[in-house]
């Protein structure tokens, strides 16, 4: 495999609807505005090919919609494929990419993602979503991914004593991080009685600790060596892939034992029975994975910026431990102690999140990535207008797209050369 | 004069809900001829009053939401009636639903351990108000007396403890 780089991203305002513009056009915002980064350098007849990601025909309300971006965009007849993974498409998408450079196979590739959500009503939305969780076992009991997380997170709860306290921080973070964020869809300071006298939509999860539905597009460049030093003037390397799976059906996950990290023991985990419900196994593999080929062994030390798929503020806890940014159980000491705030010594979601970012799903990890990547290349002052939310010194950090309950994690790591 | 052709007018409207950009209501709605296939055994045991899993004579795993295979060697499973009493392994109370459910809440959802099984079991919890609801409370099932022919047929109710 041979050295891949990140040389551009352009990111759509996420809204609650778009009705003035169909994914299509979103997409080629974000496509011109990726292209306009590089100064006019890349144009599309350097680009050898692209990866599409979008979850939901049923909101597109079109088969093979990746074909229409494909030609809006001009890149016609060049290949691409559509790659689909639930809420883990982007960064699925993102790894594709990365792959077909790493191969040899392109020198510069195009990842879009979309989702256009403001189709249908929020109710009808939720189930279009449920539809990805099994349709004969858990759809029909009225299954659906607020009330799975929910019971994630009760049970976080019952095994580790988290409390409702501590995943609304995290909502307030997040929501608080994306007031300086212009692509951002909910920017509103939020208090923690904001977040805790917010309705409840599934006991213990309330409005604001969920993220809401979106129509955006984003999009990320990826190139050789060669073609970034010849396109682009601060190209960033990928240097760490991982990915993991998980069972559809979270009733079905095992209750075994903790695949163990470099700075983890054993001993720290013997009454613990993973994954249950309480945590994801395939965040774990993911990190494991990424970790190795980056050379991390410690992520709180060797990480500096992390986006993290926040779809709900619990999800957010769990995954600090997924990381291996804390131990199993201690995530909510881990946002007690503000470990994760701009201050803290780990920034995580300082874009704000999905929680305030909005969650376009499609879009999401390819959103995550191009923010990740502002951010090493230290440009978030020149693409978000303030430098409030610029990581000082940030030189390597994570992306992390997950799919619902956690059945797909990509696990991606980010570095300045 | 011979008339020009034309197509027909049509004689129900479109329904629109905004005109720049223009938005309007298009509809969309299937049936299904859907096979329960391999797992119908699993929803005849409902309409008997029965909740089957899956048991791998290999692994001696068991599976308490059913797979005709074992996750872990591959190979064939055997069907085995489930307890009919469990206990509250996680649960949540619903405020908001996916549309199909929206009527129907707040309602809440429970994932059983049945002891001695290895996996979990989605379904939901009725006659229970939220303050009550424990992990680790026993739960019984319940079957409804017409079958639906769905995993809706099965809920569980508070056991007596
Ligand atoms: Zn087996």
């Amino acid at each position: 495999m041979r050295p891949v780089y990140v040389i551009a991203g352009g990111i759509t305002k996420f809204a609650k609807a778009n009705p003035a513009k169909d994914f299509r056009l979103m997409v080629k915002e974000a496509f011109d505005s990726a292209l306009a980064d590089l100064g006019g350098k890349l144009t599309p007849a350097e680009i050898d090919g692209s990866v599409i990601s979008y979850f939901s025909d049923h909101f597109t309300r079109q088969l093979k919609a990746g074909a229409m971006v494909q030609d809006f965009v001009g890149l016609c007849p060049k290949p691409h494929v559509r790659i689909e993974g639930g809420g883990a498409t982007g960064g699925l998408c993102f790894q594709q990419a990365w792959e077909s450079i790493a191969s040899g196979r392109y020198e510069v590739v195009a990842a879009m993602g979309f989702e256009t959500m403001s189709q249908v009503e929020t109710a009808k939305g939720n189930e279009f979503i449920a539809l990805a969780s099994d349709t004969d076992y858990d759809f029909p009991v009225g299954g659906y991914y607020n009330g799975y997380y929910a019971m994630m997170v009760v049970r976080h709860m019952h095994e580790f004593g988290t409390t409702e306290e501590q995943f609304a921080r995290i909502a307030v973070k997040n929501h608080n991080n994306a007031c300086h964020n212009p692509y951002a869809q909910e920017r509103l300071a939020l208090t923690l009685e904001d977040v805790m006298r917010s309705e409840y939509i599934a006991w213990p999860l309330k409005r604001h600790d969920i993220c809401v539905m979106s129509d955006g597009a984003a999009v990320c460049l990826l190139a050789s060596e060669k073609a970034a030093e010849k396109f682009c003037r601060n190209p960033i390397r990928i240097s760490g892939i991982g990915a993991g799976s998980d069972c559809m059906r979270f009733a079905d996950r095992p209750h075994g034992q903790v695949p163990l990290l470099p700075h983890e023991k054993k001993s720290d985990y013997k009454h613990l029975k993973y994954p249950g419900v309480h945590s994801f196994r395939a965040g774990r593999v993911a990190a494991m994975g990424a970790y190795k080929m980056a050379g991390i062994e410690n992520p709180v030390e060797d990480l500096d910026v992390i986006e993290l798929h926040d779809a709900y503020s619990s999800s957010e806890l769990q995954t600090y431990e997924d990381l291996g940014l804390c131990k199993y159980g201690e995530g909510g000491r881990f946002i007690d102690q503000g470990q994760s705030t701009l201050q803290g010594k780990l920034p995580v979601n300082p874009s704000g999140g999905l929680l305030a970012c909005g969650h376009p799903v499609g879009a999401t990890g390819l959103m995550q990535a191009a923010t990740l990547f502002w951010q090493l290349q230290r440009t978030i002052p020149k693409h978000f207008g303030n430098d409030k939310l610029q990581v000082k010194n940030a030189r390597r950090g994570l992306i992390h797209s997950h799919a619902g309950t956690g059945t797909y994690v990509t696990v991606t790591i980010l570095e300045k050369p | 004069m011979p008339t020009e052709p034309r197509l027909p007018e049509i004689e129900r409207g479109t329904e629109v809900f905004a005109v720049d950009p223009l938005t309007i209501r298009t509809h969309f709605e299937v049936d299904y001829q859907h096979s329960y296939k391999q797992d119908t055994p699993f929803f005849h045991g409902l309409a008997k009053g029965k909740l089957l899993g899956s048991h791998c004579p290999k692994c001696s795993y068991k599976f308490a939401t059913p797979r005709v295979h074992c996750m872990y060697c591959g190979g064939p499973t055997q069907w085995f009636e489930l307890p009919t009493e469990g206990r509250v392994h996680s649960w949540t109370v619903c405020y908001f639903a996916a549309q199909e459910f929206l009527k129907e809440v707040p309602f809440t959802l429970v994932l059983v351990e049945f002891k001695g099984v290895d996996t979990l079991f989605l379904s939901r919890l009725v006659g229970v108000e939220r303050r009550d609801i424990k992990i680790g409370m026993k739960a019984k099932a319940r079957f409804r007396r017409k079958a639906t022919w769905t995993v809706r047929d099965v809920y569980f109710v508070r056991a007596e403890t």
